[in-house]
């Protein structure tokens, strides 16, 4: 990662001396610490220096996570936005009030290579397209150890009560059946989060009338499951002895090296294999969280997080330029070879042909129609921010899984009102 | 009262008067405001009392607060006693005498984040140097960090441990300035040593103590950053405080809610500070 950031650094220094003869730009960039991002930052960065010695990026990283939030929020409120920045779409993107404080990016030409799933989730009220994707489509799901599977005859599961079965016979190997990382809260929402394809399977309308306050997890059975699932797994004596500490790293190294069987996480998760342990990643493998029904087994997706231009921003049209190039087919195949972790959503791009087995785990639930579905953090923009600590008491065995969720209810309550959400 | 007239004109205090309320009344008025609005940073909409409603409604808050009291009682009462017997260990013409008060005072001057991620480090349910340590000698450590029902008290220890320093140096000072003639005379009437520690030492020391006790206890009850660095809080609201709350209020975007929990947090503190050091202002040394 450091090295990355170096070279980048590097780069742009080298740039700089080499084009004051121009009248030069230094785009300031304010991106997250993921190593996915900052090698596909890199690639695209350097391509389109190559084209245009007069530009210059001055990149900085943020936190994820709520720390994130935070500065994304305060930075923009405060008019202290870099020119260009990178953030989630969806729910955490209508927070913003983009209709005020980021730059509408509906006339970039590149737009019109953007799949309309992804435009959905940047387009703000008003109806104005605000940014374009970086990075693949993510899955929520699990990641398993190959090795584990093989040695023990194990298939991954379609159904929960598989899951279950499957974990019992880790268990009884003397294996850490799953993996969990309190130490890095938001990695404890997973169970929850990525249960949706299920909940919205169940109850097709749970989304919109979640939005207008008429269903709640705690009341909808199919909704209350992924509190419960995260409860099972505790109380079935599966997790890590160390998962009150572990992080995200743990998490991701133990799945891929063996010492546990199953991690759920977002695929992303796979660059920071990728990044500490290349030689594992033969081994690291990825199901959809399974549901009741076998026949419904499909995939909770989560769309790529976007670059922004801010509003606010002096080298606005410099910015606009350079994030047209970044929706351009030329860059996303730069970023599908420094990123080859999911989907990427700009039409035409694809993966290179030697992926690793988890990305070819994964991309059968995006090839049929059906089997995948967004995240409802994409469909509602009611999304509570004490989730994190909530799952982490479920896992923890602090509170049972009925009464986190309906103190999760009560949690979304607040941001529904900011959002000034009519029927709250 | 009769109000005495300022000896200074008033272009003498003309500039720390603008620098007070540039600085601090203006911004305490505006908090009171802006905690009666739901704010986003872009736009505020007056909302009345709502904010104080949502704020006693949260259901972590009860805890939280449950926890600033204890985490407050628990490092004051120790800082103060603790503290007190440490100086007049660190008085008594011990050899080195000088070097172990700066041993003792050298957590203090470590930053605070530093210390909370290195105690994190060391408290580890597995790989911690607190728990191999244990296990070395055959003992299976608990989570220091990550059971809910110890997490805050081994944040309370580090906080000990890192603050018991300052408490001590104000206790040194304050015993070095009893004069020696009431030891004597106290001698002269044959009193024991114990006797000479709570007849004569703790009341002479009572400037010192209320010192001691005033800053620790307001410390703890705004105690955030080495609860944030260890624990965030967790596991789930465990080890909350009333800071901490409102710090994840401002972090998830309500402003105006955590501005409502920072008044909530001055009154508090002014609710147990004020009474307490007019109680301690009020007793005369009694020998």
């Amino acid at each position: 990662m450091r090295m990355t950031k170096c070279s980048i650094l590097a780069a742009s220094m080298m740039t700089l001396a080499a084009g004051v003869a121009h009248a030069d730009v230094t785009l300031s960039v304010l991106i997250d610490t993921n190593p996915e991002t900052i090698a596909s930052f890199d690639a695209v960065s350097k391509a389109y220096m190559d084209k245009h010695p007069d530009v210059t990026f001055d990149v900085e990283q943020r936190a994820g996570g709520s720390e994130g939030d935070n500065i994304i929020k305060t930075r923009l409120a405060t008019g202290e936005m870099a020119d260009i920045f990178l953030y989630n779409g969806g729910s955490l993107f209508q927070a913003l009030k983009p209709q005020e404080t980021i730059a509408d990016l509906s006339d970039l030409p590149s737009e019109a290579g953007i799949l309309d799933s992804f435009k959905k989730v940047v387009t703000s009220p008003d109806g104005h397209v605000r940014g374009l994707p970086f990075g693949p489509a993510m899955g929520g799901g699990i990641f398993y150890n190959r090795k584990i599977y093989a040695d023990l005859g194990l298939t991954p599961p379609k159904t929960w009560a598989e899951f279950m079965s499957n974990n019992e016979k880790i268990k009884a190997a003397g294996k850490v059946a799953v993996a969990q990382t309190y130490g890095t809260t938001w990695t404890s929402q997973l169970f929850v989060l990525a249960d949706f394809y299920n909940v919205q399977a169940e109850v097709p309308n749970f989304a919109a009338d979640y939005t207008a306050n008429k269903v709640k997890y705690a009341n909808t059975p199919a909704a209350l499951r992924g509190f419960e699932h995260l409860e099972e797994v505790t109380k079935g004596g599966f997790l890590n002895a160390d998962f009150g500490a572990a992080t995200f790293d743990d998490g991701m190294r133990m799945v891929a090296t063996g010492e546990a069987a199953h991690y759920p996480n977002l695929t992303f998760g796979i660059g920071n294999i990728q990044q500490n342990f290349p030689d594992n990643l033969k081994d690291l493998g990825f199901f959809a969280q399974p549901g009741t029904d076998a026949a419904k087994n499909g995939l909770t997706v989560w769309m790529p997080s976007a670059l922004y231009a801010s509003a606010k921003s002096e080298n606005l049209e410099e910015a606009k330029k350079f994030l047209d190039f970044v929706g351009s087919k030329e860059a996303c195949d730069l970023m599908a070879k420094a990123a080859p972790s999911g989907p990427y959503l700009v039409k035409g791009c694809e993966l290179p042909k030697d992926i690793p087995p988890v990305v070819s785990d994964m991309l059968p639930y995006f090839d049929t129609e059906g089997r995948n579905g967004p995240a409802l953090e994409f469909l509602s923009p009611v999304k509570g921010p004490a989730l994190e600590q909530i799952t982490v008491e479920v896992g923890t065995g602090i509170r049972s899984a009925k009464d986190a969720a309906a103190l999760y209810d009560q949690d979304v309550e607040k941001q529904a009102k900011q959002l000034g959400l009519p029927n709250w | 009262m009769i109000k005495r007239k300022s000896p200074y004109p008033y272009w003498f205090v003309l500039p720390a008067a603008v620098i007070f309320t540039v600085l601090f009344l203006a911004p305490t008025v505006a908090s009171f405001w802006f905690s009666l609005t739901r704010w986003d940073l872009f736009t505020t909409q007056f909302i009345g009392l709502e904010n104080y409603r949502q704020f006693f409604r949260e259901p972590f808050l009860i805890q939280g607060l449950v926890n600033t009291v204890i985490y407050a009682a628990l490092t004051s009462g120790t800082k103060t006693v603790l503290g007190l017997l440490l100086a007049v260990l660190l008085t008594s013409g011990l050899w080195g005498q000088g070097l172990l008060r700066t041993v003792i005072f050298f957590p203090v001057l470590v930053s605070t984040i530093g210390v909370g991620i290195t105690f994190s480090v060391f408290m580890h349910p597995t790989r911690g140097l607190i728990n191999v340590a244990l296990a070395a000698i055959g003992i299976h450590g608990p989570g220091w960090l990550t059971d809910p029902a110890l997490a805050l008290y081994s944040i309370v220890f580090v906080d000990l441990w890192k603050g018991i320093g300052l408490a001590t140096v104000i206790y040194i000072a304050g015993l070095a300035s009893i004069s020696p003639d009431y030891y004597e005379a106290a001698r002269i009437d044959g009193a024991t040593r114990t006797q000479m520690f709570f007849r004569v030492t703790v009341p002479l020391v009572k400037p010192a103590t209320v010192t001691v006790v005033t800053l620790s206890l307001i410390g703890g009850l705004r105690s955030f950053d080495l609860i944030w660095a260890m624990t965030r809080g967790g596991p789930g609201f465990s080890s909350d405080v009333l800071a901490s709350v409102i710090y994840k209020q401002y972090q998830a975007g309500f402003y105006g809610l955590s501005t409502a929990g920072n008044v909530i947090l001055f009154l508090l503190i002014g609710l147990i500070v004020l009474p307490l050091t007019a109680w301690f202002n009020r007793k005369e040394v009694d020998l």
